[in-house]
């Protein structure tokens, strides 16, 4: 099969680590092989973060570039429009419309695009919105938000259910479990 | 067994089952994890040194006595390593050595884009450069066995997107290894003149030898497809290389980029008809090339500016690159800010307020640079501020200046330049943002911690005595949460006719024994929209409706915010 890429993009301090430890152990048992990039440092105070999840019979490069994405998941609304051109023709972006101001925002220099998703839907660009702060409250911890995506993105693929609920008891610390369980859920369904 | 590691993991794996026993190093990204991991191996005694060239002679040592050692640092902190490293080419080793310096091409984390390459073909010794985990883990094994047959430190060079990225690594076991017994060997081990003398020609060569290893080394191969283009390639570039042309294209992967092998590529040029060599940062490889007198073009093609990418060598070589489609909307940028709640936020604003030109350093308060507190005037690298203020005042600046250093950074460089200003007597002020840990590197224990990499009580230094003890009479300490406090101190300071310290002390706020207080919240009735909070740059503040508001799930209650409100609105 044809390598297929994931992007999942979100602000410092949302979580993208662990859904990007949840796909890898998911995609490794799955027998593919699997190359997962992120960039650690300055990215982690509060700034754009962006991770590269990448599965096939052969991986070469762990980065992802224009047009190649299969998939982006967003933790934040206009996380998802700054990696827009990433998205592949006939590739979808899964949304969490949560909007977090950038500095530039807070400080006044500059304006929050608030209809950037529509902006996205009319130039035909697949966006599935989800509130995955609310879902991820419902299930017991706003945390959880990276999680209630995971299970957004399991919707659009061919592995089991039970194999994704495998990956989550393997990658998170027993007690969050079941509430992670139930984010899942809610993210599937939703 | 089968497992997914970043490259630094799988690094640090590779030391372990080699059996390295002995490792020292100084944080840095991306090469912070190389130790992290490594401490998780009981067989492993592993510490944070003050410095990379501690660090380094830390693993001389043990060398020496025998044991497998290694090191890790950013490709910066070679520069403070490079003294010991050039007679540590001439010494040898006893026990194998192994030094790990992780590039940063694309500077996602750092001051410059040096290519560490340079430093193992002037120190004249040999450097592997791992393509993927699983390499780094193999490659980590094999330095040591080099090491020791070729008697010779040996680098391993890791970049950005191979030491942060996850691929498919096999583990194996730990080596069982006897260490061999010291033996005094005064013309190896003392680079006097008389002995460094009898070394250098050893050195030469040594480095002859390795350049044959490097001929029929597993380490360098080729995979020949098409004759039309051969591509001489190592690193990261390997794998973009293979995502837009897999087998198509000749290429002659390099795993050892020093010494390089001349047969080997000679005979890989005669092959081919056009020759193509594709290295990030500077033309190392093609340089080589040219000095054989081959044909060859590199950085013609590509720049020696920042990190490739498949894209980037699609279009450089003419293949087909997708077209960005137009009209996507344009959304702000969202930059690396302090985060809510950080103890460098008070001193910054306050130096702001008091207009003071502010020589900064290397640490999470290089983002106080920013909009809007705009408080930093230069940085340059570990310590600079320090000895870089001297400077500024001896040269007779008119106004008012400081310097700003980490605790952690003080300890790595700062401590020297401090000695120069009292002793050759600057009416400098500096000030010690002590947030008690190394915080941009995520979190690493240093001398003023109290801590040691396993987290178990250590030796802690105190600032204050340390400073007083070197010549400095005026060291006083100021909580940043404090506004008043830190303007007096500033104040105070500035005018005094010596030298003097301000220890600007409160632990970050990520740290896991530092518990919040209650948010802070707006009153909107009592807000008279003036905007004094949001001089601060606190992502947790911001303007709604054309009044402050202040987001509760951020805010840890540091109340810096609330001294600036003349109208009392927060609270």
């Amino acid at each position: 099969m044809n390598t297929k890429n994931i992007i999942i993009s979100g602000v410092g301090g949302q979580g993208s680590l662990l859904a990007s430890k949840l796909l890898g152990r998911l995609l490794v048992d799955e027998g593919y092989d699997v190359k997962v990039s992120e960039v650690h440092g300055m990215s982690q105070r509060g700034g754009s973060v962006i991770t590269y999840v990448k599965f096939g019979e052969k991986v070469y490069s762990p980065i992802i570039c224009e047009k190649e994405a299969d998939f982006i998941v967003s933790f934040e609304k206009i996380e998802a429009a700054r990696w827009a051109a990433y998205l592949k023709d006939g590739g979808k972006i899964i949304v969490n419309t949560q909007e977090i101001d950038p500095m530039p925002v807070i400080t006044g220099a500059a304006e929050y695009p608030h209809d950037a998703l529509d902006t996205l839907d009319s130039l035909g660009i697949d966006c599935d919105r989800l509130d995955a702060l609310a879902l991820a409250s419902e299930a017991g911890s706003s945390k959880a938000v990276n999680i209630v995506l995971m299970g957004r993105l399991a919707k659009y693929f061919d592995i089991p259910y039970e194999k994704w609920i495998n990956a989550i008891e393997n990658t998170v610390a027993p007690k969050f479990v079941e509430m992670n369980k139930k984010a899942f859920a809610l993210g599937y369904n939703a | 067994m089968k497992k997914l590691l970043i490259g630094n993991e799988a690094l640090a794996r590779g030391l372990w089952e080699a059996s390295c026993s002995v490792i020292s190093s100084y944080p840095g990204t991306p090469s912070t994890e190389i130790t992290e991991f490594a401490a998780k191996y009981d067989e492993i005694y592993c510490e944070w040194a003050p410095n990379e060239k501690v660090a380094l002679e830390t693993a001389f040592g043990a060398s020496l006595a025998g044991a497998r050692a290694a090191c890790a640092m950013k490709h910066v902190g070679m520069n403070v390593a490079a003294d010991p490293l050039f007679t540590l080419s001439y010494t040898g080793v006893n026990g194998g050595l192994v030094i790990c310096v992780a590039d940063d091409p694309g500077m996602h984390s750092s001051q410059n884009e040096q290519d560490s390459r340079r430093y193992a073909i002037a120190s004249k010794v040999p450097m592997l450069e791992p393509a993927d985990s699983s390499e780094a883990k193999n490659f980590a094994k094999l330095a040591f066995d080099i090491s020791e047959q070729f008697d010779t430190p040996v680098m391993i060079r890791m970049c950005t997107r191979i030491a942060h990225s996850q691929s498919i690594t096999e583990l194996c076991d730990r080596a069982e290894r006897a260490i061999p017994a010291y033996e005094k060997n005064p013309q190896k081990y003392i680079m006097m003149p008389a002995y460094a003398k009898l070394r250098h020609p050893f050195v030469e060569e040594r480095t002859k030898k390795l350049a044959e290893y490097a001929e029929t080394s597993p380490l360098n191969t080729v995979e020949y497809g098409d004759s039309s283009i051969g591509i001489i390639t190592s690193g990261t570039s390997y794998q973009y290389v293979k995502e837009v042309f897999g087998d198509k294209y000749s290429v002659l992967k390099l795993g050892m980029v020093n010494p390089l092998p001349p047969k080997m590529i000679k005979d890989f040029a005669s092959k081919v008809e056009r020759l193509i060599v594709i290295e990030e940062l500077d033309p190392v490889i093609e340089e080589f090339c040219k000095c054989l007198g081959l044909s060859v073009e590199g950085k013609s093609l590509f720049s020696p500016i920042g990190e490739f990418s498949q894209t980037v060598i699609a279009k450089a070589l003419g293949a087909e690159t997708a077209k960005i489609p137009e009209g996507l909307p344009s959304v702000p940028v969202r930059p690396p800010v302090m985060c809510a709640g950080c103890p460098h936020r008070g001193m910054f604003y306050t130096l702001a307020k008091n207009k003071v030109t502010v020589l900064g350093d290397i640490g999470c308060y290089t983002l106080g640079a920013q909009a809007p507190l705009n408080a930093l005037d230069s940085t340059l690298c570990m310590g600079a501020s320090v000895s870089g203020l001297h400077g500024f005042n001896k040269a007779g600046f008119d106004g008012k200046c400081v310097a700003v250093i980490g605790d952690s950074t003080f300890m790595h460089s700062g401590i020297t330049g401090l000695i120069n200003i009292a002793y050759n007597g600057s009416n400098s002020t500096v000030i010690i943002l002590d947030n008690s840990i190394t915080g941009m590197t995520g979190h690493q224990q240093n001398p003023t911690t109290g801590y040691n990499i396993k987290g178990d009580p250590a030796s802690k230094i105190d600032l204050e005595t340390l400073c007083r003890s070197v010549g400095i009479n005026r060291v006083r300490v100021v909580d940043p949460y404090d506004l008043k406090a830190c303007d007096t101190a500033i104040k105070e300071e500035l005018a005094a006719d010596e030298p003097s310290v301000i220890i600007s002390r409160r632990p970050c706020v990520l740290l896991k024994y530092v518990k919040p207080k209650t948010p802070v919240t707006v009153d909107p009735d009592k807000c008279r929209s003036c905007k004094s909070c949001m001089r601060l740059g606190c992502p947790a503040i911001s303007m709604k409706d054309g009044k402050a508001v202040i987001d509760t799930t951020l805010c840890v209650g540091c109340g810096v915010c609330t001294q600036l409100c003349a109208f009392n609105a927060i609270n």
